[in-house]
């Protein structure tokens, strides 16, 4: 690990301050919370921060009902909190199952809301500083393309990259419509959650919105729609303490046996957390039945791209769909 | 049953140990302090002039102790006494207890937040010390397995993975107690699934599953 300056912020000013503080801030300054994914890649040599700011100091690890009936948790709220908070069980059931079906107890305990929001790629090349990687390196290759990438994207993929976003937490909010709530130096804004991840195009190190020295404060969840089912189905090689192969997070109300709303994210198969938007414009007043189910989910992944290894994803998220909004529609 | 028949055969005739030697200053020794005097004694035969050197330097920071650059200040509080320390920040929580603090029965296993070897309890909950740094931990309440109990008066758990035969190698097993103790108070269903499913963060590569879940469940019971 290579040597860093450390300093502790006191108020969410001063680390926005910090963070856009020296020449290269994106590539220097790293923001530090629960640890689980950052220092993780600092021991591997992927992270090579001069400055890093622990932020655990912040005010920002409460979970509040918001004025329009939604709740906020705060950016520093750990994953094994919001997991189990009540009204999240209650209400925002896809997100508390979609949390506890990853990493392991003591990562959730540790691991934040925010910083799992930022989650990078468990791509092995991006991991691996022997190897080509354009986003750990921009400009070095790819060898994940032709290599090995049986676990790695098939939508929203570029010549450039294949990775995929890891984040169980991360499909669920999108599929709940949830806000990222930011503050920079430049002042605060919210961005949706679908617009806060960008696909890796011809430049696969930007991976979010954020700016130099934005730093995340929390995430809005809007009021939850009566009568809805939520549900968070997750494939993966082994039932426990691994990444999706497919999943996918679904919000879905029915009325008279039509759908009458409906929220549809798929994760382990996207470069980014995937809202399909063409899936929900398909079942939108459709009857509930399994043929409706396969052609949203043959829309959903129409433009899926499969690499040399990982083509069986394609009909696996499409499966993972359709059971998913058939557990949805009970 | 296998490593205590092991054990009988590493010492074969128990008669032949004195009774007094537990009292005898040799014999107190633990194994890391016996390697560390191993250790000192090798440097002064191979390296004479190198310890000659050092001497000097070393005589001249114990009288005017200097802060190193780069260093941060920070107390860790451990097992319930604080220890005010002045630390490189890339030390993880688990190099700074077992190297600066010696408490050396947390061990280090994957130091990826992967196997659970290194498991210890911050403010009451459990977490991988290898994926946090210590100079974030000021004002913390941190418990080690050195912290849960003592020889002569055990944890439950640690009674239980006694009772069990939980463990064969042994190199788990503080992470695998430190997340049962965490276990007892997390509120986790009474089937052996439900323990199974809560302790997954902790790998065993003996293989030693089925009596940690019986130490887990006894441990519960008690």
């Amino acid at each position: 690990m290579d040597a860093f300056k450390f300093s502790r912020a006191a108020t969410v000013d001063q680390a926005t301050v910090s963070g856009a503080g020296p020449v290269k801030p994106i590539a220097d300054v790293r923001f530090v919370a629960g640890g689980t994914n950052l220092i993780d890649m600092m021991k591997l040599n992927v992270e090579r921060p001069k400055v890093v700011v622990d932020i655990n100091g912040l005010p920002l690890d409460k979970v509040e009902a918001t004025p329009q009936g939604g709740l906020k948790l705060g950016a520093l709220t750990r994953n094994s909190d919001v997991a189990k908070h009540p009204v999240v069980v209650r209400d925002y059931a896809v997100l508390s199952e979609a949390i506890l079906s990853g990493a392991s107890p003591q990562l959730r305990n540790m691991a934040s809301t925010g910083g799992n929001l930022l989650q990078r790629t468990r791509c092995p090349y991006f991991r691996d500083t022997a190897h080509a990687c354009n986003k750990r390196e921009p400009g070095s290759g790819c060898s994940a393309i032709g290599g090995h990438n049986r676990m790695l994207a098939i939508l929203g993929t570029s010549k450039d990259c294949i990775a995929t976003n890891p984040s169980d937490q991360n499909v669920a909010l999108a599929a709940l419509e949830a806000m990222v709530e930011v503050q920079g130096p430049k002042g605060k804004r919210s961005v949706p959650m679908h617009e806060f991840h960008v696909v890796p195009g011809a430049t696969p190190h930007r991976e979010t919105v954020l700016g130099a020295g934005e730093i995340i404060t929390a995430v809005t969840l809007p009021a939850p729609l009566a009568g809805s089912k939520q549900v968070y189905l997750k494939l993966r090689d082994r039932a426990a303490y691994e990444f999706a192969l497919a999943s996918a997070a679904v919000v879905m109300k029915v009325d008279s046996g039509k759908v009458s709303h409906v929220r549809v994210a798929l994760g382990g198969v996207g470069t980014k957390p995937w809202r399909s938007f063409e899936a929900e414009h398909e079942l939108m007043g459709k009857s509930v039945d399994a043929a409706n189910f396969r052609k949203a989910a043959e829309v959903a992944l129409r433009d899926a791209k499969a690499s040399s290894e990982n083509g069986y994803k394609i009909e696996l998220s499409k499966r993972c769909l359709v059971r998913a909004l058939t557990m949805a529609s009970v | 049953m296998a490593e205590k028949t092991n054990e009988t055969e590493l010492i074969p005739d128990e008669a032949l140990r004195p009774e007094e030697s537990e009292k005898t200053p040799a014999s107190r020794l633990s194994r890391r302090s016996f390697l560390s005097h191993l250790g000192a004694a090798g440097i002064a035969v191979t390296a004479p002039p190198l310890l000659a050197a050092a001497a000097p330097a070393l005589a001249e920071t114990q009288a005017t102790p200097a802060v190193a650059a780069g260093t941060v200040a920070v107390t860790l509080k451990v097992n319930g006494q604080a220890h005010p320390m002045q630390l490189d920040p890339r030390t993880t929580l688990l190099d700074c207890l077992r190297d600066n603090l010696e408490l050396s029965g947390t061990k280090k296993g994957c130091d990826h937040g992967q196997c659970g070897a290194c498991t210890v309890h911050v403010n009451d909950r459990r977490v991988n010390s290898c994926l946090s740094l210590a100079v974030m931990h000021e004002g913390d309440e941190i418990t080690t397995v050195e912290g849960l109990g003592q020889p002569d008066h055990l944890h439950p758990v640690q009674a239980a993975f006694i009772e069990h035969d939980a463990y064969q190698c042994g190199y788990c097993t503080s992470g695998q107690i430190m997340s049962a103790a965490a276990v007892l108070k997390e509120g986790v269903g009474p089937t052996d699934d439900d323990v199974k499913h809560a302790m997954y963060g902790n790998i065993c590569r003996c293989g030693a599953y089925p009596n940690i879940v019986a130490a887990v469940q006894a441990a519960r019971r008690a």
